[in-house]
């Protein structure tokens, strides 16, 4: 297990590195974190001829917050979100999410944008991004700066829309403020694997505990990410009532379309997802009321 | 594109600059064990599941076999050779693990090693599940985790359990 | 403890002596020793589970700068012999690598040797293999019917051992018997899965003509083996014990790994070194473990006493098979488990299909027999509606039955099954258990207890090699310790095998200084190589604390007898009337008429003219241990002596399920064990936590799955799960001491402690669990998926 042979380059800047993108296209892959990829490499799935490490871009390491929005840096690292208690905050589902990531040893090298472009359907990242409307800033050299809403992102298993000499450089996570509460769940055979199935859901009460927003989603059950932004829609104005969540959490399920694969059957992943959105709705909403001190 | 192109590194191991060249593609656990020779570093899956490999990087600990040596150009890797405060010391979670039996065949341990020094250093009391959480991306199949769990409770002034 | 310690060592809380290597990153496992020159093998495997190999085109290969050789079977088959099954079935052959036929998807066709193990996946991207599929045999019962592809068309057959025991009066006890209850459980295709892969380096001196080999094995006569295979002498392999191995728990065999890198480090004259990829390590390691189907019927009273037991057990082998088929040999020497079961037929079949070969697991094939017996147990307790504690109470043999002679033929020489149990039930305590599982079920998990009672037979035995093969007359199976005492008085003991994990160096060392009353850290012990090696059959079957403890013991007994001599020829009284204190030896009845350790020792080594006659200078001692019981053929009808010593564990934990996800959580474990004197207890500790570990990944994720079309679907540590921290809980042990009488300080094994009684038991739990529902599972692993179908099968029921 030893990767095929590759060049090597180490930008020190983002417009070097969109100068290479454009000059190798398919031949050059961008490494982050490298913890899918490398694997990959080494069991010669994926035999880039040009590997350009983007791990020392300061550029794709900023944090901005402002008013509903934070902007991530794509190369931020997922243990410093870990251990950023004020972004937590903001971000509550971004904090949950991470809770199911990996080990201290992935999460320390992996980045929340290369979680995001490897587009691994049982990923949770992706899936927080999508439940939550997140919005991708890409760079290209030919094309300059492009942003593209997360909803038409994910393309497929380890499939999506980043172009061969694009970059994506920042991620817009929506900030919900007051009375948002936010829950992930998944269900894996051992702790730190992708799932076979997971949910995320945010939901966003008001003191007379009436849901005033919400969304949620499913991963690993579809070839992409799922939300559900027309469905959720039924749960605003609600009190998000037990029956009405599992209602929802079936519906949504009911449109997916799982695959037979060894570790899960098709109709095991709908069960799951059934389940799994149902609970982290019911624990969103929970988390939420108790923000703004509403009882149920 | 030449095979065997080598590319020019500079590594701090355990202290120590390592000036050397490296084909792009050896890992960062290959270029350890093959060209400094630090063996103490151990390949087990070598698709980042099991641990094995884990050292510190700038401090944080991390996969050795999920990046490439050339990667770690001008940072600062630790080692299991480089845990122990002096030569023929032992660092008191090297201690513990002997006092705890936090091993048996040893294979793993210099990852698990990695793993508890970095929780302790990030958490200086850590409870039993935080214990369980930091070694979980550490794979053992000898221990059962008890005993590792007991020496980085033993290490950090805390009960252990005894077993009866 | 319920015995007073009347040990100096034995039994204490003491540092393991190779930890301080470990720790420290100085250990040296085989793939850390540096040889100059070293040239690395990689591999092509077999893509398809049956194929005819048409062609192989290396051409591009060995035009690449770098590398030095390509080898085929072709060239293996013209210049080394076959490894032969351990059963007999001589047309069952394997080599390193296939000819003419690859018969599992994985198997080795071609090796690449070059001057990185890059290189060598570079070239090997680079042959071309041309298949042409043939039908194969997936699915062990069908792989016995009329007309299933063969795996070995010479052999005739794709069932490799298949013979009915028959013990006792079974027809007369079934017919007597008012009750009769049939199952079928499913024990899935599982390994031990060591973190480190199987590595082997090897180097051939053309001038002294001996090849060296550095392997990360535990396999008994492997260099004996090695050598046959290369049509070498014996006399011209060495094979180094002293690499520590990286977890072997049985499978670390490796011996076609090691026929390959042998024969290519003669051929090339350079050093050479395979370190599995985990990869071929998964696939084409040949490791993975039984995986069987049993059938069985219990007949028993309305009591709950089981009278008889009739026992099928299909194993499927894979491809190719060494000792795998014995691997349902060894537990006829517990095939009644703890209990006093009057008679039992047990027909036991080996199967080949296209798979990976099957290799020694943790227990030699106890924990699957444990767990199909304990499955049984439990059913005949819910059928009667009986106490799962209290029907076992009603079966396990008492204390007062030792010696028991099972019908098979084995005698048990102790135990205190009741007590051990009973130790357990008050340690968890079972009224806590019961009050939090009633807890889980009021939060709407279904939650249950699961107990089992099971035997861990210890001091590994061959007795299974005839019993299996009446060719095979081995009844021989000794382990050796060879202790000198240098000028400079400094203890040394040699042992002849490797370790993987068990701290031999500490039992050595404690046992030789139990008996010479020496500090045991002052004890240096190392592992020999096989030319200088005393014969060893290498830790398999929970053998060593018995085995090496007792040649340890046997050996430094003849060095303290020695002193003795000398002490009595220069004090000029006879031997009887000395003592002998922490290697000082006095006059019992006058204690200031004494002789000191080093005044010993300088005797023994310069002064010859105060040695006693007919006693040879120097102090070196070796012993050479025969199995306690040992040296047996088996009768006509299949009975043996099998191991002799007999642990015995008990496991009790609490479970639950979320019922709507299937997913299974390990709330509360304890265990109790006795398996006599405890050497080392925190080494006999931490292999019982292991065991149980290793057990509940058994019993709940790991399975080499294959497709119906043969392929491997857990090739990688992402799809083949081994628990990690979070799923193993904390275990409490709680210890019993029964001592054997059998050996040197009433020690009995513990290597296999815990896996024995972990998959039972959990299994038995999550059934528990089940059974709120009236649903129930008898296939392991226990994932949630299965857990989930159990459940949906019962509502779909209902």
């Amino acid at each position: 297990m030893k990767a095929a042979a590759f060049d090597y380059i180490r930008p020190d800047t983002l417009g070097e590195t969109l100068d290479l993108l454009a000059r190798h296209g398919g031949d050059a892959k961008l490494i982050a974190g490298g913890q899918s990829l490398v694997p990959m490499m080494a069991m010669r799935l994926t035999r880039p001829a040009l590997l350009i490490d983007i791990n020392r871009l300061q550029e794709l390491k900023s944090l901005h917050c402002v008013d509903a929005c934070v902007t991530m840096g794509a190369g931020t690292r997922q243990r410093n979100v870990e251990d950023d208690t004020a972004l937590h905050a903001r971000l509550p589902l971004v904090k949950c999410a991470l809770d199911w990531v990996g080990h201290a040893q992935t999460r320390n090298r992996g980045t929340v944008g290369g979680s995001l472009v490897h587009a691994d359907p049982s990923a949770e990242l992706p899936l927080a991004a999508l439940v939550l409307g997140a919005r991708l800033h890409f760079q290209s050299k030919a094309e300059g700066k492009r942003e593209l809403a997360v909803e038409e992102f994910f393309l497929g298993p380890m499939f999506s829309a980043t172009g061969e000499a694009e970059c994506l450089t920042a991620i817009d996570w929506p900030q919900w403020g007051q009375g948002a509460g936010a829950a992930f769940d998944e269900v894996a055979i051992r702790h730190g694997d992708f799932a076979l199935a997971s949910a995320a859901a945010q939901v966003q009460m008001d003191a007379q505990g009436v849901c005033r927003r919400a969304t949620f989603g499913v991963g690993g059950v579809d070839g992409v990410p799922r939300a559900f932004p027309e469905i959720a829609q039924r749960l605003v104005g609600t009190s998000l009532e037990d029956d009405l969540l599992r209602e929802v959490a079936a519906d949504a399920a009911a449109d997916c379309a799982p695959g037979n694969d060894p570790h899960a059957s098709a109709e095991y992943r709908r069960h799951l997802a059934t389940v799994l959105m149902q609970r982290v709705l019911r624990q969103a909403a929970q988390r939420a009321m108790a923000t703004v001190g509403a009882h149920a | 594109m030449s095979k065997r192109k080598l590319v020019d590194i500079a590594i701090k191991v355990n202290g120590v600059v390592r000036e050397t060249q490296v084909e792009a593609r050896t890992t960062l656990v290959d270029f350890l064990r093959d060209t400094l020779y630090l063996t103490g570093t151990h390949i087990g899956c070598e698709h980042g599941v099991c641990g094995a490999c884990s050292v510190l990087l700038d401090g944080d600990p991390v996969r050795s076999c999920c990046m490439f040596a050339v990667q770690a150009d001008g940072l600062s890797v630790t080692t299991v050779e480089g845990l122990a405060p002096e030569r023929g010391q032992l660092s008191a979670i090297q201690d513990a693990f002997c006092e705890k039996h936090a091993m048996q065949c040893g294979y793993c341990t210099p990852g698990m090693l990695i793993a508890c020094h970095a929780l302790v250093a990030r958490n200086p009391h850590p409870d039993e599940a935080e214990i369980r959480e930091a070694i979980s991306g550490n794979l053992c199949r000898c221990t059962g985790y008890q005993q590792i769990v007991d020496a980085v409770k033993h290490a950090t002034g805390q009960k252990s359990g005894a077993h009866d | 403890m319920t015995e007073p310690r009347k040990f100096r060592y034995i039994g204490r809380h003491r540092r393991a002596v190779e930890h301080r290597r470990f720790v420290v990153g100085r250990g040296r496992y085989a793939a850390d020793i540096q040889l100059q020159g070293l040239l690395h093998v990689a591999i092509v495997a077999s893509p398809h589970a049956h194929a005819k190999i048409i062609s192989i085109d290396a051409s591009e290969a060995l035009a690449m700068p770098g590398v030095h050789a390509v080898v085929t079977g072709e060239e293996l088959i013209a210049n080394t012999e076959a490894m032969l099954p351990g059963v007999d079935a001589p047309q069952v052959k394997r080599y390193p690598l296939a000819h003419d036929v690859a018969r599992y998807s994985g198997e080795w066709v071609v090796a690449v040797v070059a001057e990185s193990r890059a290189l060598a996946e570079d070239a090997a991207e680079l042959i071309e293999v041309e298949y042409e599929p043939l039908p194969h045999a997936v699915d062990p019962e069908a792989a016995m019917g009329e007309g299933a592809p063969l795996v070995h068309p010479k052999h005739g057959s794709n069932v490799i051992f298949r013979r009915v025991f028959d013990w006792g009066e079974v027809d007369t006890h079934f017919a007597a018997a008012p009750h009769k209850l049939s199952y079928r459980v499913r024990w899935a295709r599982s390994s031990t899965v060591p973190i480190e892969t199987f590595v082997v380096s090897a180097w051939h001196n053309d001038a002294t003509g001996i090849l060296d080999v550095w392997a990360s094995i535990q396999m008994p006569k492997f260099p004996d083996q090695l050598a046959r295979a290369l049509r070498m002498p014996g006399n011209a392999v060495r094979v180094h014990f002293d690499v520590d191995v990286g977890g072997s728990y049985g499978v670390k065999r490796g011996i076609k790994h090691a026929v390959l890198v042998g024969y290519l480090a003669r051929k090339l004259g350079r050093p050479v070194r395979f370190t599995e990829d985990r990869l071929e390590n998964m696939r084409g390691g040949d490791m993975q473990g039984p995986d069987r189907i049993f059938d069985i019927t219990l007949a028993f009273d309305a009591k709950g006493v089981i009278k008889s037991m009739r026992m099928r057990a299909v194993d499927d082998v894979g491809a190719y098979a060494g000792r795998s088929p014995l691997q349902l040999g060894k537990p006829v020497g517990a095939i009644v488990g703890p209990y006093r079961i009057g008679s039992v037929q047990y027909e036991a079949v080996s199967v080949m299909t296209n798979k990976t070969p099957q290799e020694a697991v943790r227990g030699f094939g106890q924990a699957p027999t444990n767990y199909a017996i304990e499955s049984g147990i439990d059913k005949v307790a819910r059928f009667l509606g009986i106490d799962r504690v209290e029907l076992r109470l009603r079966n396990l043999i008492s204390k007062e039955e030792f010696p028991y002679l099972i019908p098979s033929g084995t005698t048990y020489d102790s135990g205190d099954y009741a007590t051990v149990l009973g130790k357990a039930l008050d340690a968890a305590p079972l009224k806590e258990f019961e009050a939090e599982r009633d807890a889980l079920r009021a939060q709407g998990k279904l939650a249950g207890i699961g107990i089992s009672t099971c035997l861990e037979p210890s001091g590994g035995n061959s007795s299974f090699e005839p019993l299996f093969n009446p060719k095979n007359l081995t009844t021989t199976w000794m382990d050796s310790c060879l202790i000198r005492i240098d000028l400079n008085d400094a203890v040394t003991a040699l042992m002849g095998t490797s370790t993987s994990g068990q701290a031999h160096e500490t039992l050595v060392s404690t046992v030789v200084g139990e008996v010479l009353e020496r500090e045991p850290d002052s004890i240096r012990v190392l592992h020999a190589d096989s030319l200088n090696a005393l014969p060893s059959n290498s830790p398999v079957g929970s053998r060593m604390a018995i085995m090496l403890g007792g040649a340890a013991a046997g050996a430094a007994k003849k060095l303290k007898a020695k002193l003795l001599r000398i002490a009595a020829h220069n004090l000029g009284v006879p031997v009887a009337d000395l003592q002998y204190e922490s290697g000082n030896v006095f006059v019992a009845a006058a204690p200031d008429k004494r002789m000191t350790w080093a005044q010993l020792v300088e005797i023994a080594h310069r002064r010859y003219h105060q040695l006693p006659p007919g006693d040879e200078p120097g102090l070196q001692e070796k012993f050479v241990m025969e199995v306690p019981t040992g040296g047996m053929l088996p009768t006509a009808d299949g009975r043996v002596q099998m191991y002799p010593c007999h642990s015995f564990e008990s496991h009790l934990l609490l479970a639950s399920i979320d019922p709507d996800t299937g997913k299974a959580t390990i709330h509360r474990y304890v265990c109790g064990h006795d398996c006599g004197v405890m050497i080392s207890p925190d080494v006999v500790h931490g292999m019982t936590y292991g065991g149980i570990a290793h057990g509940l990944g058994a019993a709940l994720m790991e399975k080499f799955a294959f497709s119906a079309d043969g392929q491997l679907l857990a090739g990688t540590f992402m799809d083949y799960l081994l628990p990690s921290s979070k799923e193993v809980p904390s275990i409490t042990i709680v210890d019993h001491c029964t001592p054997s009488p059998l050996t040197e300080f009433g020690q009995k094994g513990s290597g296999e402690a815990g896996y024995l009684g972990s998959p039972a038991a959990i299994a038995g739990a999550l059934n528990d669990a089940l059974a709120q529902v009236g649903a129930s599972i008898d296939e392991l692993p226990m994932t949630p998926h299965a857990l989930w179908n159990a459940l949906r099968k019962r509502r779909d029921i209902a």
